[in-house]
């Protein structure tokens, strides 16, 4: 597997947040929050530590970085956009942001723009319904969106 | 305890609280099917194929793991329960690489047994599956992902019983994978090839690493000299890929069978391990009397091995430096056997019959060339050669028993019992026990180092000396052995230790199933052949006391040292690829 | 405290910030130092004020006056009109029809029908201030059960006041109480589930965002009335701001001794700690959650054993929602007779409710237990937009049922909701107008299952990707008579079989679709046609023009 980061990882980085969650009860999930937050996503080498840190099994850790929506283990472009496609979305004409969104950035769901700038995700609701079709960029929600404002949101990033 | 009524199928049942409802079930004579299910060490509840009805209750319950009430009503044949049943397995159906006929669990496979018992004839919900490549990375463990169930019966005995942890469950939902971390290979994790997972798949998304046909190749090649040795648990297992009942005594058949598929020669591993116990028994008595690492731990078990590699690499010394049974005959056939029959040892194909898929790794390690050769050039499970003999149209039923060949045929009653938790131990201290105290044992029998118990103690005393000894069986068994190693605590002096559950009898590379209750029965069978045996101790073996005089000259002499004993690699148990490639 | 002549409240919640609270605020700060009324008039944040839909919303006491769709360029305008010459500003105010303008917040029909109970201080108070929130009676309730009353007369005050969980399931509260109170152990936990999930539903974000204070107390209540010394809020990763203004209430409740060691000098000590999800709708199941904040996958576990008997870490916990403990500190001050002067006998207290979709007044809304489907569409929720007709409306969220136009009239609580094949789950009201296709909606729902099983019991995971095959089937001409009757199946033994509640609710949505609209689904599957023209691999209706927002 190829290890695009290598040696990039910052893993004093990640000890030292190893560290400071040792002994704490269910430390695994906030540890690998920070270490993402940390490094960018959860790459092997940082996992790796993060393991022998807390004395868990790869196959553990693992099995949790692949299971929550919100951990990466593969790195991401600067910014992801995530879409929401659930029923309010949906229901408030989120398919035609969706495929605005395709067509705009050239990828598909999963997929990272070959500038690195943007990768393109879909999740299962962001909890802000109110302001349905909604995306959040990195860690920003923009809601109310239409194909013409979302192209908008978008130059914002470029 | 206290005891709790209850009606199951509107028959009443008093069984004990906490009893779950398929236990109260069997006690009636009422099967319920399983599949994710395994007593004790799988306790799960996600296949939902046992589900039943319990009267009260919004929805159908597990009946694996619903403990039984008081007054509980419990039906496990109605229409609702027959009918989610049926969807449940068809929809497993509908994400399985179903291909039955060339499957190597075709007609032993509990998904199969259970399409089967339901009468399901279609699969109404057939659509994409989930596909991933196969994984033959390992020397000894192919795993398919696409036929796997994703029941994780396999993670927990890695987990629980090993406590390996190489595999988990990846991802989430419908594309969950059951494999190592980081899509990682079998062959480049900790794994340590002990097969129990294979033990424990209901279908065939894990099973060995197939050498038939190299053994075909070599068998049909006339310039070949063939070779076979066949271990201790072999000769209690083999029946059982022909229907006989566990635990049955097959040896002369098993010889004569494989003498018809055109072997060469057929030796017994018993030999080699009363070769074994000659050198590690004077081993252990070096350790006790001129210094030595202690305890020292036995190292006939390939899986332990790679676990103590991986896991406790700081007690390596502990480690008896003599090699396996399999490994020892090995050297010795290579060797000793080809000039005593003056045969070029480059044209012996040896092969060893093994209950064990982890010698199918340890034949290749790079140590194992003391002979100049590859010592063993292929291991076949129990369940290979099974499926060898049927190939070749052999009735098993109908054969002769017939003995093994000479030299290296003879063995004794110590060594048997190899295939056997605790056997290691009992055998070599029969052997310690008349060479340091020069006196007869008064019983052979050591009871405290046999049965299921997951770790053993006993206290020995040879002539004045106390020898304290432990077993461990079960790699998880032996974490908690070796951690008190670790802390100075256990004041032992020698310790056996085999990663199977039962020992060599329920290695990885036994007939399926192997459960607690066939572990069993192969154990009685194994002290059965101890008992039939006239020579029981292994230093009384001729064959053996002729080739230290022929030959090897003494026990840890310098021709041992070349030849049977060995060293060890410690592999760290995070990095192991990377310590790999750094290699 | 300071004495100002009015107080500008400007709502921050998630829905009115991204529509540009924030700049609204700054606006108002300068406007007013600019005309020399900073020190007279007061800005304060607060939490949502449920108005989503009109948002940002601006509201001026002491009169009250609602204003919405406040812009930065607005501001100038409102502060030289209202607060220096006393005078509204007619053009930003609520409007609920054309012609009807003046509106102060009590005159307004969306808060009108409105018993705000878990949402008392949202919206009022600033949600940053434990000082604000002691003004309105906050932690009175957690001092009144420390001094006066014992931890056996809190969970009969509870079980008394009839309070059902407000996360979905109904169970009762005070029974769930007193289970944990009686278990055997020495440590036990509270936990509150704040991983809100469930599509439409974002009550459990603006009462923590409103009113963190009030969860709070709820939790250190629980905690005397079982004997638990630690609590947890688990909440979901996109809730930032929920989690910042727990995380700064938390501190300021420690700080004045309302949470730590020896609160209201009693021997009582508890303390919480805020875990934060990743991403995984499933655990916002009970056990999933606990095996989530124990550091493992979030896959449910079995039951029995029940959290009360072994919950997190394996000691007896108790686990409620959000909206369930901001319902305990009135319960206790007021009395469980109080409490069930609102809502229906099975069913007392009020409701929280998220309204989305085609419907005036998006936004959040509490409401008595047992109001009608009709009276919230139409009454509070101010009808369908655009002169359009309802079509249906799905309550609970995702994976509660879909009602049509004949059940309007249905009683919004536990059981009326439950004869109707729904649920009234999580609160979520999801509206749908004539233009969309039924269809349509129903593979949204099939989708979002089968991309959030957790993939632990086979009835779900292999089952939520059958339905979503099948619903594909339906929406692009693909789909055979017999793909009904294998979705009945399907569901069936989903609804019978699944080892937790997700997989079990999974096909009510879809079948309560197929139920309510087979006629559409005959439309897909026999004439290969969509009525509503939305799904694109089928023909549109023949005679009438293509409608809906999905084409």
């Amino acid at each position: 597997m190829a290890r695009e980061h290598e040696g990039a990882v910052d893993l004093g980085r990640v000890d030292e947040i190893v560290a400071r969650h040792k002994g704490r009860e269910g430390a695994l999930l906030p540890v690998l929050r920070e270490v993402q937050d940390a490094v960018g996503y959860l790459p092997q080498e940082a996992l790796e530590r993060v393991a022998l840190g807390l004395g868990l099994s790869l196959s553990q850790v693992y099995g949790v970085a692949t299971f929550y929506s919100l951990l990466y283990t593969k790195p991401k472009g600067k910014y992801t956009v995530r879409v929401c496609e659930s029923a309010p979305c949906h229901v408030q004409g989120a398919q035609e942001v969706i495929d605005t969104l395709v067509r705009e950035l050239g990828i598909s769901f999963g997929e990272t723009t070959p500038d690195g700038l943007f990768t393109l995700e879909k999740v299962s609701c962001l909890g802000v319904c109110g302001v349905a079709p909604a995306v959040m960029i990195g860690d920003r929600v923009y809601g109310n969106l239409t194909p013409e404002t979302v192209v908008a949101v978008l130059q914002e990033y470029r | 305890m206290a005891l709790v009524k209850l009606t199951i199928d509107g028959l009443p049942v008093e069984v004990e609280a906490g009893t779950t409802i398929l236990r109260a079930a069997e006690k009636l004579g009422i099967h319920i099917p399983t599949l994710c299910y395994l007593e004790d060490i799988h306790e799960f509840g996600a296949c939902r194929v046992c589900v039943v009805e319990v009267e009260g209750a919004r929805t159908l319950q597990a009946a694996c793991v619903t403990p039984v009430r008081e007054g509980m009503v419990v039906r496990t044949n109605t229409p609702a329960v027959r009918r989610a049943r049926m969807t449940t397995v068809e929809l497993i159906l509908s994400d399985h690489h179903t291909e039955c006929p060339t499957c190597v669990r075709n007609l032993n496979c509990e998904l199969q047994s259970l399409a089967e018992s339901m009468g399901i004839r279609e699969n109404r919900f057939a659509g994409a599956r989930t596909v991933n490549p196969v994984d033959s990375s390992s020397a000894a463990i192919v795993r398919d992902p696409n036929k796997c169930i994703l029941c994780r019966r396999c993670v927990s005995i890695c987990e629980k019983v090993q406590g390996v942890k190489a595999i988990g469950p990846v991802g989430r939902g419908f594309e969950t994978v059951i494999g190592p971390a980081f899509g990682d290979q079998l062959g480049d994790t900790v794994c340590v090839n002990c097969g129990q997972c294979i033990l424990v798949c209901p279908t065939g998304a894990l099973y060995e690493r197939d050498s038939t046909e190299e053994v075909w190749a070599a068998l049909a090649d006339p310039d070949r000299h063939v070779v076979f040795q066949t271990a201790p648990a072999t000769r209690v297992a083999l029946g059982e890929t022909y229907g006989l009942p566990p635990g049955s005594i097959v040896t002369g058949k098993m010889v004569a069978a494989i003498r018809r598929l055109g072997a060469d020669t057929v030796f017994d591993t018993d030999f080699a391990a009363d070769l074994t116990i000659m050198e590690e028994g004077h081993e252990l008595i070096q350790r006790l009397t001129k210094g030595g690492t202690l305890p020292m731990i036995t190292s006939c078990s390939p899986g332990w091995i790679k676990f103590i590699e991986h896991f406790y690499p700081d007690l390596l010394p502990n480690l008896s430096t003599c090699k396996s049974p399999q490994q020892m005959f090995g050297a010795v056939i290579k060797t000793y056997y080809a000039e005593k029959v003056g045969l070029d040892p480059a044209k012996i194909y040896h092969v060893s019959v093994m209950p064990c898929t982890a010698k199918k790794f340890e034949c290749k390690r790079p140590e194992m060339r003391d002979s100049g050769l590859v010592d063993v050039d292929a291991a076949l499970t129990t369940r290979e050669l099974g499926r060898m003999l049927k190939e070749a149209g052999i009735v098993f039923d109908e054969l002769p028993e017939e003995p093994y060949d000479d030299p290296l045929g003879e063995s004794t009653g110590a060594a048997v019992i190899f295939g056997a938790t605790g056997g290691v131990m009992e055998a070599a201290l029969r052997t310690a026990y008349e060479v340091v105290t020069k006196k007869t044992l008064p019983r052979v029998e050591f009871e405290a180092v046999r049965g299921l118990e997951g770790v053993k103690e006993a206290s020995v005393d040879l002539d004045g000396t106390e020898v304290r000894v432990a077993v461990a069986h079960g790699l998880a068994n032996a974490k908690k052995v070796l951690d008190k190693v670790r802390a100075g605590e256990g004041d032992w002096h020698f310790i056996e230790i085999m990663a199977c559950p039962g020992g060599c009898i329920g290695g990885g590379g036994q007939p399926i199933p192997t459960n607690l209750e066939v572990r069993q029965k192969r154990i009685e069978g194994i002290y059965t052949a101890d008992e039939r045996m006239t020579i029981r101790k292994s230093h009384e073996n001729p064959s053996i006391i002729a080739l230290y005089k022929e030959f090897l000259g003494e026990p840890l002499g310098h021709k041992s040292h070349e030849l049977l004993h060995t060293t060890y690699t410690p592999r760290g148990s995070y990095l192991p690829r990377r310590e790999k490639a750094a290699d | 405290m300071r004495f100002y002549r009015a107080h500008v409240l400007v709502c921050a919640g998630t829905n009115c910030s991204l529509k540009g609270s924030q700049a609204v605020r700054q606006r108002l700060l300068n406007e007013l130092e600019e005309v020399g009324l900073a020190d007279e008039v007061k800005v304060v944040e607060t939490g949502c004020f449920g108005l989503c839909e009109q948002g940002p919303t601006v509201v001026v006491y002491p009169e009250g006056v609602l204003y919405c769709r406040v812009t930065p360029d607005d501001v100038p305008e409102l502060v030289r009109e209202h607060l220096l010459k006393g005078r509204r500003l007619e053009r930003l105010l609520y409007r609920e029809e054309a012609e009807k303008a003046v509106q102060t917040v009590p005159q307004v029909d969306f808060f009108r029908g409105q018993q705000r109970i878990v949402l008392r201080n949202c919206g009022v108070i600033d949600p940053e201030s434990i000082e604000e929130y002691i003004a309105h009676g906050g932690y009175e309730a957690l001092g009144k059960a420390l001094t006066e009353m014992k931890p056996a007369e809190v969970v009969a005050e509870l079980k008394a006041s009839g309070l059902r969980g407000r996360g979905g399931a109904g169970f009762p509260t005070g029974l769930k109480w007193e289970f944990a109170a009686k278990a055997q152990g020495d440590v036990k936990y509270i936990v509150c589930n704040a991983d809100e999930g469930e599509p439409g539903t974002f009550k459990d974000r603006l009462i923590l965002e409103g009113d963190p204070h009030a969860v709070l107390e709820g939790m250190a209540i629980a905690g005397y009335a079982v004997g638990a010394r630690k609590g947890y809020i688990y909440i979901r990763g996109e809730y930032a701001l929920s989690i910042e203004r727990l995380e700064e209430a938390i501190k300021q409740a420690r700080k004045m001794n309302f949470l730590g060691d020896g609160v209201f000098g009693t021997e009582f000590a508890f303390d919480v700690e805020v875990r934060v999800g990743a991403g995984a709708y499933v655990c916002g199941e009970e056990t999933a959650l606990f095996e989530s904040l124990e550091g493992r996958r979030g896959e449910p576990r079995l039951k029995p054993p029940y959290p009360t008997e072994r919950g997190l870490f394996g000691k007896p916990t108790v686990i409620n929602n959000v909206e369930t403990l901001a319902n305990v500190a009135p319960i206790i001050l007021n009395g469980a007779e109080w409490y069930r002067g609102f809502g229906t006998e099975g069913s007392p207290g009020t409701k929280v409710f998220t309204l989305t979709g085609d419907i005036v007044s998006e936004g959040l809304i509490e409401v008595p237990m047992g109001i009608t489907l009709r009276e919230i569409v139409f009454g509070i929720g101010g009808g369908i937009p655009g002169g359009r007709a309802f079509k249906m409306a799905q309550t609970g969220g995702t994976s509660g049922g879909c009602l049509p136009a004949e059940l309007l009239d249905v009683p919004m609580d536990y059981d009326e909701l439950a004869k109707a094949g729904s649920a009234l789950g999580s609160g979520a009201l999801l509206i749908m107008d004539d233009t969309h296709c039924i269809v349509d909606i129903a593979r949204v729902f099939a989708r979002f299952f089968e991309h959030e099983s957790c993939g632990k019991c086979v009835p779900c995971r292999e089952g939520t990707m059958r339905i979503h095959d099948i619903m594909t089937r339906i929406a692009t001409g693909r789909a055979g008579e017999k793909d009904l009757d294998n979705l009945e199946a399907l569901a069936r033994t989903m609804t019978m079989a699944c080892l937790c509640p997700l997989g079990q609710a999974a096909p009510v949505p879809i079948m309560t679709t197929l139920k309510y609209f087979r006629e559409e689904y005959d439309a897909h599957i026999k004439e290969k046609r969509c009525p509503t023209g939305t799904c694109r691999d089928l023909a549109a209706p023949a005679a009438t023009p293509a409608a809906g927002k999905g084409v």
